[in-house]
């Protein structure tokens, strides 16, 4: 095509360029049976809110079922079936937006979706996918109602939030257990919508039983623009722990404002904490991130696989985030569910997941056993950011560092 | 819980933070106050000129407060050109079209800051990023004192201008009466774009005292708007006086009442006082009655 333009770019060679360009640039995106001509392929829906409040994790989960799209296609694609056409669809950031997009895969064919990303967007896009039968894999969205509705098309690889906040609870008196209970107050700094304020009544509620006592909690709004305020109120009531559940955004703000104010308590303990276990928080803030403690998603760091992702992510210029591997195991159980159907029949695929023991997965889970579209074995994991690094506190079985705690003052 | 070892650290965060929302307010009450532009892309503006500091740091290794002495010139040119041949050109006189224009301004920068710099949240780490300045009842941050004095400096340079200069007059003159400025020979087109330009530079200037302690990503200007719409009302349409003074009060409303009524409904206080301004005094503390 260049080759015919050296004499010259006449206003109609100009037009057809640019509409071919645009055809090929959006069929990559919404169409790409344009680009299907070398045979049978299987289409698969990617749905994540990458504008919006939410578009940055959407862009990381985005990023992680490429990374796995590209490894299946690069061997030839899904046994029997034919190599991955991505039908992608943006959620932006709302429900609303999720079910439209649903709409539109599967007006366009995919087999199955993968992705959602948070609570609100995954019940809705899951509903919407019901309706058609539509195969529906939860990429991260945590509310333990996705999958208690009695959704037959919906399935979720990693661990829900009741799961979770248990592990947290568990790890959290184990920890303490194990330091001679340093810790025996706590205050709770939660962002107000469903994720923190659910957090922080379940913590509200379980924390006394465990023999801690909740000085106080405090919801703040997201966005928050300055902490001191809350790091005030923490500093006078000086709690041995500190339990924030918010944002990224929230969560950096806060960490930062605790340090320049000069509020080192015993610990800091989140239960997927924005920023907790991100490395780009360390790497960016490693005097304000060190000693913090999470739980939260965790690939397996045994597993060789995982390392190789890692490295090939950060080599892309990325962040190793949660959204990254999630989503990349989710299209991978996928991959492997489409290839054991052996058919993108909806009825079929669903059937595969209910079934599947998939075990090539980076995520220190074992194989999938679902029940009621849960997967069985999805954990979360302590982490800790020392020396700059984030390792692994619990479980012991593949732990990389002890927990520092409680941490110098 | 309000003894004064919180109480009084509260309202000296609340007076630090409300500086910086002067800053942002003391644009747009040059350019909704004087202008009457709705302008919608205020907040789009101000994640612009976030981003430009965080390339002035990043690639440039510019220190904020070095960086100004550019960014603030040349966000003085985009909104002089913006002004003079997008938004003037496009909404032919009428209020309505400009509050369109003005938002689809704001669409196009914050989608080509999602394009170019996707979703990612970007902080800088400045040196004394971190250090504060012990005043016996609290600690302040030293950026965060740094843009208070900043933004009194500029408040007063403003004012200045605004009274002393030819060209200071001639935007009063526009504001008041524009047909019989342009008769006493003004150019009328040419003073709402440097308007314009001035009310962005003052965003340039908020975004570098704002950097060192917040973060950019491309909607992360929204947050600011409504805040800065409401000082401007509350200070009084056009008042430069007005903008700092009612920055700096929203700023301790918000502090105050994210310390008695918890963060979540704090921020309600600032539009109460907001809704009591218009019922009571509608032109605002300092502003003139029409």
């Amino acid at each position: 095509m260049s080759r015919d333009r050296k004499q010259g770019l006449s206003r109609r060679n100009f037009l057809q360029t640019s509409a071919l360009g645009a055809a090929v640039g959006v069929g990559t995106f919404a169409a790409p049976s344009i680009l299907r001509a070398q045979g049978a392929g299987v289409k698969l829906g990617i749905l994540q809110p990458v504008t919006g409040a939410l578009s940055y994790s959407g862009q990381q989960g985005k990023l992680g079922a490429q990374f796995a799209i590209d490894e299946i296609n690069a061997v030839g694609g899904i046994k029997g079936l034919g190599k991955i056409d991505v039908v992608f669809g943006d959620a932006q950031s709302t429900p609303e937006g999720g079910t439209a997009e649903v709409e539109k895969m599967n007006a366009a064919g995919v087999a199955a979706i993968v992705g959602g990303y948070a609570s609100s967007i995954c019940l809705a896009a899951s509903q919407a996918a019901a309706r058609y039968d539509l195969p529906y894999l939860v990429d991260v969205g945590v509310a333990d109602n996705i999958v208690t509705r009695g959704l037959k098309n919906t399935f979720r690889f990693g661990p829900g939030f009741g799961v979770i906040a248990k592990a947290a609870l568990e790890n959290l008196v184990t920890l303490n257990e194990q330091a001679g209970k340093p810790a025996k107050t706590v205050m709770i700094v939660n962002e107000d919508s469903l994720f923190g304020s659910g957090l922080a009544k379940l913590l509200n509620e379980q924390l006394p039983q465990k023999g801690f006592q909740v000085l106080e909690t405090i919801p703040h709004p997201t966005p928050t623009r300055d902490f001191n305020n809350i790091v005030l109120k923490i500093k006078s009531q000086n709690p041995d722990l500190v339990i924030p559940a918010n944002y990224y955004n929230e969560y950096v703000l806060l960490a930062r404002t605790m340090q320049q104010q000069k509020l080192r308590p015993k610990g800091v303990y989140s239960v997927l904490g924005g920023a907790a276990s991100s490395y780009k928080f360390v790497k960016e803030f490693p005097e304000a991130a060190q000693d913090i403690m999470d739980c939260n998603h965790w690939f397996d760091p045994r597993k060789e696989k995982a390392l190789a992702l890692r490295k090939k992510v950060e080599g892309a210029g990325q962040f190793f985030t949660y959204e990254v591997y999630l989503n990349y195991c989710s299209v991978l159980l996928a991959a492997d569910a489409l290839a054991h159907a052996g058919s993108v029949e909806h009825a079929k695929v669903t059937a595969a997941l209910e079934s599947s023991t998939f075990s090539d997965h980076i995520m220190p889970y074992g194989p999938t056993k679902f029940v009621n579209g849960q997967n069985q074995g999805a954990a979360p994991v302590n982490t800790q950011v020392l020396d700059n690094d984030i390792q692994v506190i619990f479980p012991a079985a593949f732990a990389t560092a002890k927990p520092v705690f409680p941490r110098q003052a | 819980m309000l003894s004064p070892a919180i109480l009084i650290p509260a309202i000296l965060n609340g007076v630090l933070t409300g500086a910086v929302y002067a800053l942002i307010a003391l644009g747009l009450t040059l350019i909704y106050g004087v202008l009457h532009i709705i302008n919608f892309a205020h907040g789009a503006l101000l994640t612009a000129a976030l981003f430009a500091a965080y390339f002035a740091f990043k690639v440039l290794g510019l220190d904020p407060y070095i960086a100004v002495v550019a960014i603030a010139p040349l966000f003085f040119a985009f909104g002089y050109a913006l002004q003079r041949f997008v938004i003037g050109p496009a909404s032919h006189g009428d209020e309505r079209n400009v509050l369109l224009v003005t938002l689809g301004i704001a669409i196009v920068i914050e989608n080509l800051a999602l394009y170019a710099f996707h979703a990612d949240t970007r902080t800088i780490d400045v040196p004394a990023g971190f250090d504060v300045i012990d005043v016996g009842v609290a600690l302040l941050g030293v950026s965060r004192v740094v843009g208070f004095f900043a933004v009194l400096v500029l408040t007063l340079v403003l004012w200045a201008f605004m009274r002393l200069t030819d060209t200071g007059k001639a935007i009063r003159a526009v504001a008041k009466e524009q047909l019989g400025a342009q008769l006493a020979g003004i150019d009328v087109v040419h003073i709402y774009g440097v308007t314009f330009g001035l009310g962005t530079a003052c965003l340039a200037i908020a975004a570098c005292l704002l950097i060192p302690t917040f973060y950019v990503n491309p909607y992360v200007g929204q947050g600011f708007v409504l805040v800065a719409f409401t000082i401007v009302v509350l200070g009084g349409m056009g008042s430069i006086t007005g903008a700092l003074v009612g920055g700096i009060l929203i700023g301790v409303i918000e502090s105050l009442g994210g310390l008695l009524f918890g963060e979540s409904l704090g921020q309600l206080g600032i539009f109460v006082v907001f809704i009591l301004v218009l019922l009571v005094r509608p032109t605002g503390l300092f502003g003139v009655r029409a």
